[in-house]
């Protein structure tokens, strides 16, 4: 295996070299297959045959293949591709790496994913900026289940030109049968997948044939290599330039009072001075002043481009709107079906607040529960309650507010959102906009005579949920019934929910599963804000585990009604009373998802109360809740 | 339908991953280390938020060991972008009198890893752009454009988030930071192909000429000031020297060279046959040595 020899071109008449070079495209594209069908030893190929690798780093990777001793004496291209220690060890690929090679006629950036288990969120995530896919089958073996689960793992995320390697050919005799039988097979799948069209192309990683020259050991073959196809496909990214205008904007650049621009990459189409656009949400229309950039203002810019616009009039702007054609312009929604692939340990949790990003646009959304899951191996649609890590499955999302969007099949840049959990922040899921959900029938929400301001006039006094939060034990109902009857004796009107009233009446349905325990907790948010809708102070002692939760709750009421109490018991003491004998069961293995043994106690980060238990008696915090409540009604009265 | 060249679609890129960070980040600053690749970095944030002027300043994490050339130039594109510039030199390593000829690798972690660990801190910075480049690293290949980092500045490879489509999740708690690649994507040679087509500064150290030499060790050092401690019977001599990366000077190998132009440069890097970062010493510890510097805070 040869390093790095430059092209001849550079020392004869290095300008001329680099005139050539100037007009590079770029293709973005991802190779799948696992290391058994030759991918590492591939991509090590395309890197050195392209002279992307240096003398001393193919030392490097020589000593490092004989220290490692997975392929003997000879060089492990593994080795190559693999890039963190932890992986090393492990002996797999954790993750995606970006590879990147040249020729006269285009940049490549390639997205390496692994073949193992973690493949679903590593091939979506290399997938999704890709141009173009490479598939790799060994010849031996034909096409596999796991041949199936890539393609149509590509074929998701919109990749269109789909490339099929078909490697080792030099192990079956280079022979045209096996190709041509192999093709026939995938060509089956393919059509049933609603895969249009792929290009095959048989090859061979340890000998190079049909990589970037052609071999000469299969002079029945016609076609291009490897290489001289992925040179010729198109840029996907191209096409958007031809399509209606959409620039998300990213950021609104007002460096002072006489100037303001809008900033963002055009997600599709061609803008020019002139063009007649429209602001969506808002349906404003203007027109393009300039195409504002360093080196003086620009006739036109295309997709692909990060551009900032001046508009010809003041129209309202911000991050997250999008500039679109006039007549022309995407669509809005509050509620969308989307394709969900989980990239996260805990699994998806139906009616969850989450949140959503597409585009620049942030908004809160909740899940419904899965209409069904797409199984990779097999493609059939199945039931699930829930989406666990590398899941596919079909969900009605519900957003805070309305935003805008495409279908994904018309564009990533509005078509492709991401999930956020609201408690750590991590990306738990890469979304799929189908299409709008219409509702069937519009549940008006009706005007009430009597409003909310005047049920709580009449009763003297401002409405609040006092949401007591803890561990089991902890002291919450002790606290909010003493809480209880102090106010009920300064003359307020209020009402005390617990487990006693709740657990055995409207949710005695629910178990303590996670999803179960999310449910309730919903249920007894929204009975709690109906009651405050009618005047009353309402008490809430429940465990209330999870920090999402209860501030789903907390974005339910006005600001300041929802008063959070922390009653703070070290877990050893909880567990040291155990009144109702509940942590022992607990510890025996008897009772499943008990909070603080077996189910995780989030607690909150800012509660507008904390009562410490080992410092101060329950009398004496029900005391001070009421000032503190009693307090805030002075200035609200 | 001529599509974008690939210089057209890195930069964009870049410039969208910098407006996204100006419009989600709390306190954004730039990491400015004078090279090659920071000059492109300061470049496209100067294209980025045209007309306005970049919405952060820059900050420079010095050793007092940089080459004088390279502080030039760093005053220099800092007043001529309009931005502020902050210089931080960590006082525990001014005051212990930390070098890179009687201190080793701690003059590495304590100026360099500490510092900026400090220097972020100290600002209250929420998100720092660095010019880091997956080419030029294997375990860099793996990084993503925006890492994450604990309150202790530290990098665990397991718990970084996705990145899909353009879609970057900047949210992160309050003592949590992002380190931010705008040029992931782009590789050396692209690097010089934008320089020569925008006809970015770059410090006069990359360009051949005659500089006074000693060779210690294999390499090629630069008697940058009177600082340099010769040995018995070391004496500089002059040779046409340039450099392909910059750091400190007593940790810097030179090339011998003629290059004189851009052209001349980008033609002698395509001739050479070793991978750029060979000239610094940093590297020459095990594979893993960047992963370790990272999960420490290295940038």
């Amino acid at each position: 295996m040869s390093a790095y020899q430059p092209d001849a071109l550079v020392a004869a008449d290095i300008s001329a070299y680099l005139d050539a070079h100037a007009g590079k495209s770029m293709l973005r594209f991802i190779t799948c297959g696992s290391v058994d069908d030759g991918k590492s030893t591939l991509i090590g190929r395309l890197l050195h045959d392209t002279r992307a690798v240096f003398a001393d780093q193919l030392d490097a990777l020589a000593r490092d293949s004989r220290r490692m001793g997975t392929q003997g004496d000879a060089i492990d291209f593994a080795l190559l591709v693999d890039g963190l220690a932890a992986e090393r060890e492990q002996g797999i690929t954790i993750d995606v790496a970006y590879r990147f090679f040249a020729t006269a006629n285009r940049k490549f950036i390639v997205a390496d994913t692994p073949g193992h288990e973690q493949y679903t969120r590593n091939m979506v995530t290399g997938a999704s900026t890709a141009d173009a896919a490479v598939i790799l089958i060994d010849a031996r073996k034909g096409v596999l289940t796991q041949t199936r689960r890539h393609s149509r793992l590509v074929h998701l995320v919109g990749i269109r030109n789909l490339v099929l390697a078909v490697n080792k050919m030099d192990l079956v005799d280079n022979d045209a049968a096996v190709f041509n039988a192999i093709v026939a097979d995938y060509r089956t799948f393919a059509e049933s997948i609603g895969i249009e069209a792929f290009t095959a192309i048989p090859v061979s990683g340890l000998t190079g044939a049909n990589i970037v020259e052609p071999g000469a050991d299969m002079p029945w073959y016609d076609g291009p290599t490897l290489l001289g196809h992925l040179e010729r496909l198109p840029v996907e990214a191209d096409r958007a330039a031809t399509r209606p205008l959409r620039l998300p904007v990213q950021w609104v650049n007002r460096p002072n009072l006489d100037f303001r621009g809008f900033a963002g990459m055009i997600a599709a189409g061609t803008v020019r001075p002139g063009d007649p656009v429209r602001i969506v949400p808002s349906g404003r229309t203007s027109r393009v002043a300039r195409i504002v950039a360093y080196g003086g203002d620009r006739p036109q810019a295309v997709a692909g481009e990060s551009v900032t616009l001046v508009l010809a009039d003041e129209v309202d702007c911000s991050r997250g709107d999008v500039i679109a054609a006039a007549d022309d312009p995407p669509e809005v929604t509050d509620r969308l079906e989307a394709t969900l692939v989980w990239m996260a340990d805990r699994p998806m949790v139906p009616g969850r607040g989450y949140l959503l990003k597409l585009g620049a646009q942030l908004v809160g959304a909740t899940l419904s529960a899965p209409d069904h899951v797409i199984d990779v191996d097999t493609q059939r649609e199945e039931a699930a309650a829930t989406l666990s890590l590398n899941d596919i499955g079909v969900v009605t999302v519900h957003l805070d507010r309305r935003i805008v969007f495409e279908a994904f099949h018309l564009g990533a840049e509005l078509g492709g959102f991401v999930l956020i959990d609201r408690a750590d922040n991590a990306t738990v899921a890469a979304g799929l906009v189908r299409r709008v959900v219409r509702a069937v029938e519009h549940v008006h929400w009706q005007d009430a005579h009597v409003t909310r301001e005047a049920h709580a006039a009449q009763k003297g006094q401002s409405p609040r949920i006092l949401w007591f939060t803890g561990l089991s034990g902890a002291g919450k109902s002790t606290i909010a019934a003493l809480v209880e009857r102090r106010l009920h004796a300064l003359g307020r009107h209020t009402f005390l929910l617990d487990g006693d009233n709740i657990r055995h009446g409207l949710n005695k349905d629910l178990s303590f599963t996670d999803a179960d325990r999310t449910e309730n907790i919903r249920r007894i948010g929204e009975v709690a804000r109906l009651m405050a809708d009618a005047g009353l102070i309402v008490l809430t002692a429940f465990i209330s585990p999870f920090r999402a939760e209860r501030d789903m709750v907390r974005r339910m009421m006005p600001e300041g009604e929802f008063v959070e109490i922390f009653v703070d018991t070290a877990l050893a003491e909880a567990e040291r009373r155990d009144a109702k004998g509940l942590y022992a069961k607990a510890r025996a293995g008897e009772i499943a998802h008990f909070t603080g043994i077996t189910s995780p106690y989030e607690p909150p980060f800012a509660a507008e109360i904390r009562v410490d238990t080992a410092t101060e008696d329950a009398d004496a915090a029900a005391a001070r809740i009421v000032e503190h409540v009693m307090g805030v009604w002075t200035h609200d009265l | 339908m001529v599509g974008l060249t690939h210089l057209q679609r890195l930069e964009a890129e870049s410039i969208h991953i910098m407006r996204e960070v100006v419009a989600e980040a709390e306190r954004p600053v730039m990491l400015y280390s004078v090279g090659k690749d920071s000059a492109v970095m300061l470049h496209l944030a100067r294209k980025a938020f045209y007309p306005a002027t970049p919405p952060f300043p820059l900050l420079h994490v010095d050793t007092t060991w940089k080459f004088r050339d390279m502080y030039a130039l760093r005053d220099r594109a800092a007043a001529d972008a309009g931005m502020t510039l902050i210089v931080h030199r960590n006082p525990e390593a001014e005051a212990l009198g930390i070098n890179p000829f009687d201190h080793g690798s701690r003059h590495t972690d304590m100026w360099k890893t500490e510092g900026l660990k400090q220097a972020l801190t100290a600002g209250g910075f929420d998100a720092a752009f660095g010019g880091a480049r997956r080419d030029e690293e294997k375990s860099r290949a793996k990084e993503r454009i925006f890492s994450f980092r604990t309150a202790s500045h530290g990098w665990d490879p397991k718990s970084q988030r996705p990145e899909l489509w353009r879609l970057y999740n900047t949210r992160h708690a309050k003592g949590e930071s992002i380190r931010v690649f705008p040029l992931s994507n782009w590789t050396e040679l692209d690097i010089w192909q934008y320089i020569m087509a925008e006809g970015i500064e770059i410090v006069p150290l990359y360009f051949a000429a005659p500089r006074p030499t000693v060779r210690r060790d294999d390499m090629l050092l630069m008697v940058d000031d009177d600082r340099f401690p010769l040995r018995p019977g070391e004496v500089p001599v002059e040779r046409h020297i340039r450099f392909r990366t910059l750091g400190c000077y007593p940790l810097t190998g030179a090339v011998e060279s003629h290059a004189a132009t851009l052209a001349d440069v980008v033609q002698e890097m395509l001739l050479t046959t070793t991978s750029e970062r060979q000239g610094r010493a940093i590297d020459h510890d095990s594979a893993a040595s960047m992963e370790q510097k990272k999960r420490e805070g290295y940038f």
